[in-house]
């Protein structure tokens, strides 16, 4: 029912733009109130939809899941998170996507963070991918499979000492469990033990910290995930190989999620980016078509 | 959301929509939820990074606790001494004591940058653009020209030192063509992540929220 009614709505709003775009026509433009009404429907409508739009999956992300699905069983993955609460809807997705797969092929996950809310962001999305069934069957364990180190402030200052010890940095984790004492933790001293480093980035510091001191100083395989708006400043790293795969934004946790066969939120949250930017789209033409006519009739 | 409580749901919720009162105009409700934000952004980084820095690192690190068979770390009272000569910025009569401080975060920062920004922003970028031209595909190889071309014409856009006339003109004209599709594509991007952050907050509004004020009303 709710679907029926949110893909009518979406239709009467589409129709709706004609009537728009016959106004600006006729030199008599719609208030700016006007648009983002129509943007709030656009974004708001597909939520109450269960479609999947049909999604891609790009070499950039293949390449990442690839290179995640060849790790054998206890192959070490750091995962650093850094962002906060504002970047969760494009990276939140991609995160609880990761620990699904990681826990399913029981790959060990040491969890930090540059940013001081990182790591409870890591803690939710531990928490949601742990509702799995199929990670439920694996029961990964708090110290044995999973561990999550906290904050550090340092920024990449912390990605440097981490190169000759980890332990230099984190002395105990987020329980304030000394360091020694975390079973996973045996025998990691520095980014010689990681077998994978996997980053989810906002910003500074962020993924080009870790490309340009874990992989280029201390030979480190990264992995990221990152916003959309961050996402073109990471692409030149990945494509001179400083990287083995990226995740850009909320297509891109949708890719992600379609790749490892784990539908999620990125994946029913794509439809609303689609509409809005269709209505973004539309909206450019219906401007662009107000702005001609005034030209026109100011030169006329 | 998962560990919120049902209180902090609603008051997220009226928060988020006191924001969002500012797409109508300007008005008193929309200036304290965006004071809200901010004072609570700043107490939580002012907190973290005093549990994590001043506590964790400096105090952990100079007192050690019983049975940790850790040794005190003497070398964290040069980094407190250079916090505190920080703050004597904000004394009038010794604020040039600050200088010293900033002058080592300055010098660090440089020292680390130099080599780490040549070897990874600098010569592997150069290597990944140097690449044969003909390629096993036709996309490759239409890839590999377009990297060349774009390259050159976009170095050519920046070198000032010559009058853009003539081929050289054309070849700056080629360049800006190139830069406007990068910006452009970054510009796509920067909209997209904008949306998925509206996105996200009416799905918070939909689901946690709707749900959480149906139970408490």
């Amino acid at each position: 029912m709710g679907n029926t009614l949110a893909i009518i709505g979406m239709a009467l709003l589409g129709l709706s733009l004609i009537y728009v775009l016959y106004r600006t026509i006729i030199g008599n433009p719609v208030s700016r109130r006007v648009v983002f009404v129509y943007v709030a429907f656009a974004a708001g409508l597909p939520l109450f939809m269960d479609l999947l739009p049909p999604v891609h999956v790009t070499p950039d992300v293949q390449a990442l899941v690839d290179a995640l699905e060849e790790l054998p069983p206890n192959s070490k993955i750091l995962a650093a998170f850094d962002y906060d609460p504002p970047s969760a809807p494009e990276l939140q997705p991609m995160a609880e996507a990761f620990f699904k797969m990681a826990f399913k092929n029981d790959l060990d996950v040491i969890v930090m963070g540059l940013w001081p809310q990182g790591p409870q962001q890591a803690d939710q999305a531990i928490a949601a991918a742990l509702l799995d069934p199929d990670v439920q069957a694996m029961n990964p364990q708090y110290g044995i499979d999973y561990v999550n180190l906290g904050f550090q402030s340092g920024n990449e200052f912390v990605i440097q000492r981490m190169g000759s010890g980890f332990k230099a940095m984190f002395s105990r984790d987020q329980r304030q469990t000394p360091y020694d004492s975390i079973p996973v933790l045996q025998n990691i001293v520095n980014f010689s033990n990681i077998d994978f480093v996997m980053n989810f980035s906002a910003g500074k510091p962020g993924t080009v910290e870790w490309v340009q001191f874990a992989v280029d100083r201390f030979g480190a395989t990264l992995g990221a995930g990152n916003t959309a708006v961050q996402a073109p400043q990471i692409y030149p790293y990945l494509r001179a190989n400083q990287m083995v795969g990226l995740l850009g934004g909320m297509s891109g946790a949708a890719e992600f999620e379609k790749a490892l066969g784990m539908p999620g939120a990125g994946s029913t949250m794509l439809l609303s980016q689609i509409s809005t930017h269709a209505i973004v789209i539309l909206f450019i033409i219906i401007g662009n078509t107000a702005y001609f006519r005034t030209r026109k009739r100011k030169n006329g | 959301m998962a560990d919120a409580s049902p209180i902090g749901i609603f008051i997220a919720g009226v928060l988020t929509l006191g924001i969002f009162s500012f797409l109508y105009k300007d008005n008193p409700v929309y200036k304290v939820c965006e004071a809200i934000f901010i004072g609570v952004s700043a107490a939580y980084w002012a907190v973290e990074y005093f549990y994590s820095a001043l506590y964790k690192k400096f105090w952990l690190g100079v007192i050690p606790p019983e049975g940790s068979g850790a040794d005190p770390d003497m070398w964290l009272w040069g980094g407190a001494i250079l916090g505190v000569l920080m703050l004597c910025r904000m004394i009038p009569k010794i604020n040039w004591l600050s200088r010293w401080p900033l002058a080592f975060i300055v010098g660090a920062t440089a020292g680390l940058y130099m080599m780490t920004f040549f070897v990874s922003n600098a010569m592997n970028q150069i290597a990944s653009t140097m690449q044969p031209l003909i390629q096993d595909t036709f996309l490759a190889t239409l890839g590999s020209f377009t990297v060349a071309i774009g390259t050159v014409t976009g170095l050519i856009y920046f070198f000032f030192s010559k009058e853009h006339k003539g081929i050289f003109g054309g070849a700056a004209k080629v360049g800006i063509w190139f830069l406007m599709v990068t910006f452009g594509a970054s510009f796509g991007y920067t909209v997209m992540s904008r949306m998925s952050l509206l996105i996200g907050r009416l799905d918070f509004l939909f689901s946690s929220w709707a749900t959480n004020f149906g139970q408490m009303f």
